[in-house]
Protein backbone atom coordinates (compact mmCIF):
# COMPACT_ATOMS: atom_id res chain seq x y z
CA UNK A 1 0.00 0.00 0.00
CA UNK A 2 1.02 3.55 -0.53
CA UNK A 3 1.97 5.33 2.42
CA UNK A 4 -0.86 8.11 2.10
CA UNK A 5 -3.14 5.45 2.40
CA UNK A 6 -1.55 3.93 5.67
CA UNK A 7 -1.73 7.10 6.78
CA UNK A 8 -5.31 7.72 5.85
CA UNK A 9 -6.30 4.58 7.42
CA UNK A 10 -4.19 5.14 10.83
CA UNK A 11 -6.02 9.09 11.25
CA UNK A 12 -9.42 7.31 10.32
CA UNK A 13 -8.79 4.62 13.23
CA UNK A 14 -7.77 7.21 15.56
CA UNK A 15 -10.72 9.49 14.84
CA UNK A 16 -12.97 6.96 15.17
CA UNK A 17 -11.89 5.72 18.48
CA UNK A 18 -11.56 8.67 20.22
CA UNK A 19 -15.33 9.58 19.06
CA UNK A 20 -16.54 6.17 20.38
CA UNK A 21 -15.10 6.64 22.97
CA UNK A 22 -16.32 10.11 24.14
CA UNK A 23 -20.06 8.25 22.85
CA UNK A 24 -19.42 5.56 25.76
CA UNK A 25 -18.47 8.42 28.83
CA UNK A 26 -21.62 10.56 27.77
CA UNK A 27 -24.28 11.57 30.17
CA UNK A 28 -26.89 9.15 29.97
CA UNK A 29 -30.02 10.34 28.07
CA UNK A 30 -32.57 12.26 30.75
CA UNK A 31 -29.73 12.57 33.33
CA UNK A 32 -27.48 15.82 33.54
CA UNK A 33 -24.77 15.80 35.72
CA UNK A 34 -25.24 19.09 37.45
CA UNK A 35 -29.37 19.97 38.19
CA UNK A 36 -29.28 22.88 40.75
CA UNK A 37 -28.79 25.80 38.31
CA UNK A 38 -31.66 23.67 36.08
CA UNK A 39 -34.28 23.41 39.17
CA UNK A 40 -33.84 27.03 40.40
CA UNK A 41 -34.66 28.25 36.87
CA UNK A 42 -37.51 25.46 36.35
CA UNK A 43 -38.93 26.54 39.74
CA UNK A 44 -38.21 30.42 39.68
CA UNK A 45 -39.08 31.91 36.47
CA UNK A 46 -42.45 32.52 36.63
CA UNK A 47 -41.83 34.31 39.94
CA UNK A 48 -39.19 36.24 39.03
CA UNK A 49 -39.62 37.45 35.27
CA UNK A 50 -43.06 36.73 35.21
CA UNK A 51 -42.48 34.85 31.64
CA UNK A 52 -44.52 31.30 31.06
CA UNK A 53 -41.68 30.73 28.24
CA UNK A 54 -38.30 29.91 30.75
CA UNK A 55 -36.03 29.55 27.39
CA UNK A 56 -36.80 33.03 26.66
CA UNK A 57 -36.29 34.34 30.14
CA UNK A 58 -33.17 32.20 29.71
CA UNK A 59 -31.88 34.19 26.94
CA UNK A 60 -33.37 37.84 27.57
CA UNK A 61 -32.63 37.55 31.81
CA UNK A 62 -30.65 35.42 33.40
CA UNK A 63 -28.49 35.45 30.15
CA UNK A 64 -28.91 38.43 28.56
CA UNK A 65 -25.29 39.09 28.30
CA UNK A 66 -24.79 36.46 25.69
CA UNK A 67 -27.78 37.25 23.90
CA UNK A 68 -25.87 41.21 23.51
CA UNK A 69 -22.87 39.32 22.00
CA UNK A 70 -25.29 37.05 19.30
CA UNK A 71 -26.56 40.60 18.92
CA UNK A 72 -23.20 41.84 18.21
CA UNK A 73 -22.36 39.55 15.80
CA UNK A 74 -25.68 39.80 13.55
CA UNK A 75 -24.14 43.60 13.73
CA UNK A 76 -20.62 43.06 12.63
CA UNK A 77 -22.13 40.49 9.80
CA UNK A 78 -23.84 43.36 8.67
CA UNK A 79 -21.21 45.51 8.62
CA UNK A 80 -19.21 43.05 7.10
CA UNK A 81 -21.33 42.95 4.04
CA UNK A 82 -22.43 46.61 3.21
CA UNK A 83 -18.25 47.23 3.24
CA UNK A 84 -17.71 44.40 1.20
CA UNK A 85 -20.70 45.30 -1.47
CA UNK A 86 -20.44 48.63 -1.25
CA UNK A 87 -19.94 49.83 -4.81
CA UNK A 88 -23.24 47.76 -5.73
CA UNK A 89 -25.40 50.97 -6.14
CA UNK A 90 -27.00 52.23 -9.03
CA UNK B 1 -39.85 34.05 -12.64
CA UNK B 2 -43.14 32.07 -13.95
CA UNK B 3 -46.17 33.20 -13.35
CA UNK B 4 -47.13 30.32 -11.10
CA UNK B 5 -44.35 31.27 -8.62
CA UNK B 6 -44.98 34.56 -8.05
CA UNK B 7 -48.77 33.29 -7.65
CA UNK B 8 -47.68 31.23 -4.91
CA UNK B 9 -45.09 33.98 -3.53
CA UNK B 10 -47.95 36.59 -3.19
CA UNK B 11 -50.45 34.03 -1.43
CA UNK B 12 -47.66 32.76 0.93
CA UNK B 13 -46.11 35.92 1.87
CA UNK B 14 -48.87 37.20 4.10
CA UNK B 15 -49.00 34.31 5.78
CA UNK B 16 -45.51 34.09 6.61
CA UNK B 17 -45.50 37.86 7.62
CA UNK B 18 -48.78 36.88 10.08
CA UNK B 19 -46.68 33.72 11.27
CA UNK B 20 -43.24 35.41 11.69
CA UNK B 21 -44.83 38.56 13.54
CA UNK B 22 -46.37 35.76 16.30
CA UNK B 23 -43.50 34.64 16.77
CA UNK B 24 -41.84 37.57 18.14
CA UNK B 25 -45.12 39.26 19.63
CA UNK B 26 -45.35 35.78 22.11
CA UNK B 27 -41.85 35.27 22.42
CA UNK B 28 -42.33 35.43 26.12
CA UNK B 29 -45.55 32.76 26.01
CA UNK B 30 -44.94 30.06 23.11
CA UNK B 31 -42.03 28.87 22.06
CA UNK B 32 -39.45 31.18 20.03
CA UNK B 33 -38.57 34.77 20.63
CA UNK B 34 -37.19 37.47 18.79
CA UNK B 35 -34.26 35.80 16.67
CA UNK B 36 -36.27 32.87 15.24
CA UNK B 37 -39.36 34.96 14.16
CA UNK B 38 -36.97 37.51 12.80
CA UNK B 39 -35.31 34.26 10.19
CA UNK B 40 -39.05 33.40 9.80
CA UNK B 41 -40.06 37.28 8.53
CA UNK B 42 -36.43 37.04 6.52
CA UNK B 43 -37.22 34.27 5.00
CA UNK B 44 -40.47 35.29 3.49
CA UNK B 45 -39.15 38.39 2.25
CA UNK B 46 -36.43 36.00 0.43
CA UNK B 47 -39.32 34.12 -0.86
CA UNK B 48 -40.19 37.71 -2.76
CA UNK B 49 -36.70 38.24 -3.75
CA UNK B 50 -37.06 34.75 -5.70
CA UNK B 51 -40.27 34.99 -6.90
CA UNK B 52 -39.91 38.33 -8.53
CA UNK B 53 -36.25 39.32 -8.68
CA UNK B 54 -33.88 41.41 -6.81
CA UNK B 55 -33.88 44.52 -8.88
CA UNK B 56 -37.44 44.44 -8.03
CA UNK B 57 -37.18 44.49 -4.62
CA UNK B 58 -33.68 46.63 -5.27
CA UNK B 59 -35.53 49.32 -6.67
CA UNK B 60 -38.39 49.42 -3.59
CA UNK B 61 -36.87 49.19 -0.73
CA UNK B 62 -33.46 51.15 -0.10
CA UNK B 63 -30.72 49.24 1.66
CA UNK B 64 -29.71 52.42 3.48
CA UNK B 65 -33.32 52.01 5.71
CA UNK B 66 -32.72 48.25 6.42
CA UNK B 67 -29.43 49.66 7.82
CA UNK B 68 -31.17 52.06 9.88
CA UNK B 69 -33.66 49.72 11.48
CA UNK B 70 -30.26 47.65 12.11
CA UNK B 71 -29.11 50.08 13.91
CA UNK B 72 -32.40 51.24 15.70
CA UNK B 73 -33.04 47.41 17.25
CA UNK B 74 -29.14 47.14 18.46
CA UNK B 75 -29.53 50.78 20.17
CA UNK B 76 -32.91 49.94 21.58
CA UNK B 77 -31.29 46.77 22.67
CA UNK B 78 -28.48 48.11 24.72
CA UNK B 79 -31.06 51.03 26.03
CA UNK B 80 -33.19 48.97 27.91
CA UNK B 81 -30.43 46.68 29.49
CA UNK B 82 -28.95 50.80 30.52
CA UNK B 83 -32.49 50.86 31.64
CA UNK B 84 -32.37 48.02 33.70
CA UNK B 85 -28.81 48.87 35.39
CA UNK B 86 -30.67 52.62 36.23
CA UNK B 87 -33.95 51.54 37.55
CA UNK B 88 -33.16 48.02 39.45
CA UNK B 89 -28.90 48.01 39.79
CA UNK B 90 -28.32 45.12 37.19
CA UNK B 91 -27.50 45.09 33.78
CA UNK B 92 -29.98 43.18 31.94
CA UNK B 93 -32.27 43.79 35.07
CA UNK B 94 -35.77 42.97 34.34
CA UNK B 95 -37.64 46.52 36.05
CA UNK B 96 -40.52 46.02 34.67
CA UNK B 97 -41.47 42.58 35.99
CA UNK B 98 -43.68 42.32 39.24
CA UNK B 99 -44.10 46.37 38.82
CA UNK B 100 -47.73 45.93 37.76
CA UNK B 101 -47.82 48.68 34.81
CA UNK B 102 -46.78 47.70 31.42
CA UNK B 103 -46.16 43.56 31.01
CA UNK B 104 -45.65 43.72 34.67
CA UNK B 105 -48.24 40.42 35.51
CA UNK B 106 -46.83 37.87 37.44
CA UNK B 107 -48.56 34.38 36.37
CA UNK B 108 -49.33 31.62 38.77
CA UNK B 109 -46.53 29.21 39.12
CA UNK B 110 -46.74 26.06 36.97
CA UNK B 111 -48.67 25.29 33.80
CA UNK B 112 -51.21 28.26 33.55
CA UNK B 113 -52.92 30.31 30.51
CA UNK B 114 -51.20 32.36 28.64
CA UNK B 115 -51.59 36.11 30.02
CA UNK B 116 -49.81 38.48 27.14
CA UNK B 117 -49.49 41.52 29.98
CA UNK B 118 -46.58 39.10 31.20
CA UNK B 119 -42.74 39.09 30.87
CA UNK B 120 -41.53 42.40 32.00
CA UNK B 121 -38.89 43.55 29.38
CA UNK B 122 -39.00 40.38 27.69
CA UNK B 123 -41.63 41.22 25.56
CA UNK B 124 -40.01 44.71 24.78
CA UNK B 125 -36.69 43.15 24.06
CA UNK B 126 -38.09 40.53 21.66
CA UNK B 127 -39.47 43.52 19.81
CA UNK B 128 -36.24 45.00 19.10
CA UNK B 129 -34.00 42.23 18.29
CA UNK B 130 -37.04 41.02 15.87
CA UNK B 131 -37.15 44.47 14.62
CA UNK B 132 -32.71 43.68 13.92
CA UNK B 133 -33.18 40.45 12.48
CA UNK B 134 -35.27 41.01 10.16
CA UNK B 135 -33.63 44.43 9.27
CA UNK B 136 -30.23 42.56 9.49
CA UNK B 137 -31.13 39.10 7.39
CA UNK B 138 -32.88 41.03 4.58
CA UNK B 139 -30.46 43.20 3.80
CA UNK B 140 -27.68 40.16 3.97
CA UNK B 141 -30.04 38.46 1.17
CA UNK B 142 -30.80 41.42 -0.29
CA UNK B 143 -27.53 42.62 -1.03
CA UNK B 144 -25.70 39.56 -2.17
CA UNK B 145 -28.60 38.98 -4.10
CA UNK B 146 -28.54 41.87 -6.17
CA UNK B 147 -24.46 41.76 -6.36
CA UNK B 148 -24.82 38.06 -7.64
CA UNK B 149 -27.29 39.52 -10.23
CA UNK B 150 -26.01 42.16 -11.79
CA UNK B 151 -23.24 41.50 -14.92
CA UNK B 152 -20.70 44.06 -14.70
CA UNK B 153 -19.16 45.90 -11.26
CA UNK B 154 -19.69 49.86 -11.99
CA UNK B 155 -16.21 50.99 -11.09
Amino acid sequence: MEKRTVAAILVFTIVAVFFLFSIFLLHPFGKPGQVQMDDYIITHTQNETGANNGVTSVVFDYRGFDTLGEATILFSAVAGVMLIFRRVRH
Amino acid sequence: MTKIVKTTANMLFPFTMIFGLYIIAHGHLTPGGGFQGGAIVASGCALLLVAYGSSWVFDRIKDKRLVAFESIGAIGFITIAFLGLVFSAVFFGNFLAGSGTLFGTIPATGSTLSDFNTGGVLPLMNFVVGVKVIAGLFVIVLIMAYASSIKEWSR
